[in-house]
């Protein structure tokens, strides 16, 4: 499999960002649920959130490889099943998870710096804080995480239901695309 | 008329720097006044933190000190233990709610004078939608003409609550189920009567 992307399939980092990205964003909202309700006590208390933030700063770099790997890529043809109305919203929803997990890593960046305290990385490094001391920073960042965690998870939700309904219903290429298969020869 | 038999009485007192009964104002403008607490983490330290917005009168003469009365009200939402993260949790649901309860307040019910600047204070304290009695000792901290024309009265307060009685129940561990409040209010007198 080629590293790069071409015309009928993705290459290797494409998918691996991708998939890496996908489990991360639906253990990030698990674990962010879950760790809130966890007693002062729960030996997870204090793990928890840091384990969260440090994945956090980890997929927010990671993130940035992606769009910039996404640019110096040609991006696979859409299946030519494809009505130009599904072509639309779904490139349109891409551009929305991207914005989505961006905000949302900002807003949750801007709670744990709201005082001025870094972020520590699983103990590697910090990154320190940059805006803070806002008027109720931490509360009105911690209300937008929190939205636009909802948001972004329901989102994904739409994009791989949309997914499945391509693979199963129109039986087109799209999904197998994101599996490692080339387009022209879907089977492996 | 009621003014001029006041200026009358003032002047007949004269004016020798003892003070009469007055209303102050609790000096937050000037951030004169403290709302305080501390609570041990785990039993094994004291953690302290403050309420930094919160505004109040009393009515002191130091001829009837029983007739002092005091009001304060808190916004919950002030609330700083120089941490964020914590300051948000303390926020939430699982301790002051304060989107439900913005605000806390204490009404004085009687003013007891001990003697030797000391005092017991008993009140109603609302915090986390729920009103209980309690009682603040008080010690007279120092009164007088300040500086820049003004009068003024200061007092230093400390009570203990327990936190289950404000049906905040969130489990801290045994050891922190108390929380002492220290307040420090320092009033500046508004109409001399």
């Amino acid at each position: 499999m080629p590293a790069k992307n071409t015309a009928s399939r993705y290459g290797w980092v494409s998918l691996s960002l991708h998939w890496l990205m996908a489990l991360a964003v639906i253990g990030m909202f698990a674990l962010g649920i879950w760790m809130r309700q966890l007693s002062y006590y729960d030996p997870w208390y204090r793990d928890g959130p840091s384990i969260h933030k440090g994945i956090g700063i980890l997929l927010f770099i990671l993130l940035l490889a992606r769009i910039g790997w996404r640019s110096m890529n040609i991006r696979p043809s859409d299946d030519p099943a494809l009505k130009a109305w599904e072509r639309i919203t779904a490139h349109l929803t891409h551009y929305a998870l991207y914005a989505l997990m961006l905000a949302l890593m900002v807003a949750g960046y801007l709670i744990s710096t709201a005082d001025g305290r870094p972020i520590d990385v699983f103990g590697l490094f910090n990154v320190p804080a940059t805006l803070h001391g806002l008027p109720d920073q931490e509360d009105i960042a911690g209300e937008i995480h929190e939205i636009l965690a909802w948001v972004l998870i329901l989102l994904a939700g739409v994009h791989a239901l949309a997914a499945l309904k391509h693979h199963f219903i129109n039986r087109d290429s799209t999904l197998i695309k994101m599996l490692g298969r080339d387009a022209n020869n879907p089977k492996p | 008329m009621k003014k001029l038999i006041a200026l009358g009485f003032t002047a007949l007192l004269g004016f020798s720097g003892a003070l009469h009964a007055a209303e102050y104002k609790i000096d937050t403008a000037g951030a004169h006044a403290f709302v305080q607490f501390k609570i041990k983490h785990l039993g094994y330290s004291w953690l302290y933190g403050r309420f930094n917005d919160f505004e109040g009168r009393f009515n002191y003469d130091p001829a009837k000190p029983e007739a002092s009365t005091v009001n304060v009200t808190i916004k919950t939402a002030s609330i700083d233990s120089n941490h964020a993260e914590r300051d948000k949790h303390l926020r939430g649901k699982d301790f002051l709610a304060v989107d439900k309860y913005p605000t806390a307040t204490f009404k004085s019910t009687s003013f007891k004078a001990l003697g030797d600047g000391k005092a017991e204070l008993i009140g109603t304290l609302t915090l986390h939608g729920v009103s209980k009695p309690v009682t603040i000792a008080v010690t007279e901290i120092g009164g007088g003409k300040d500086p820049w024309g003004g009068v003024r009265q200061g007092f230093h307060g400390t009570t203990e609550i327990a936190l289950k009685d404000f049906g905040i129940d969130y489990d801290l561990g045994p050891a922190s189920q108390i929380v002492e409040l220290t307040l420090d209010i320092e009033g500046i007198a508004q109409t001399m009567m």
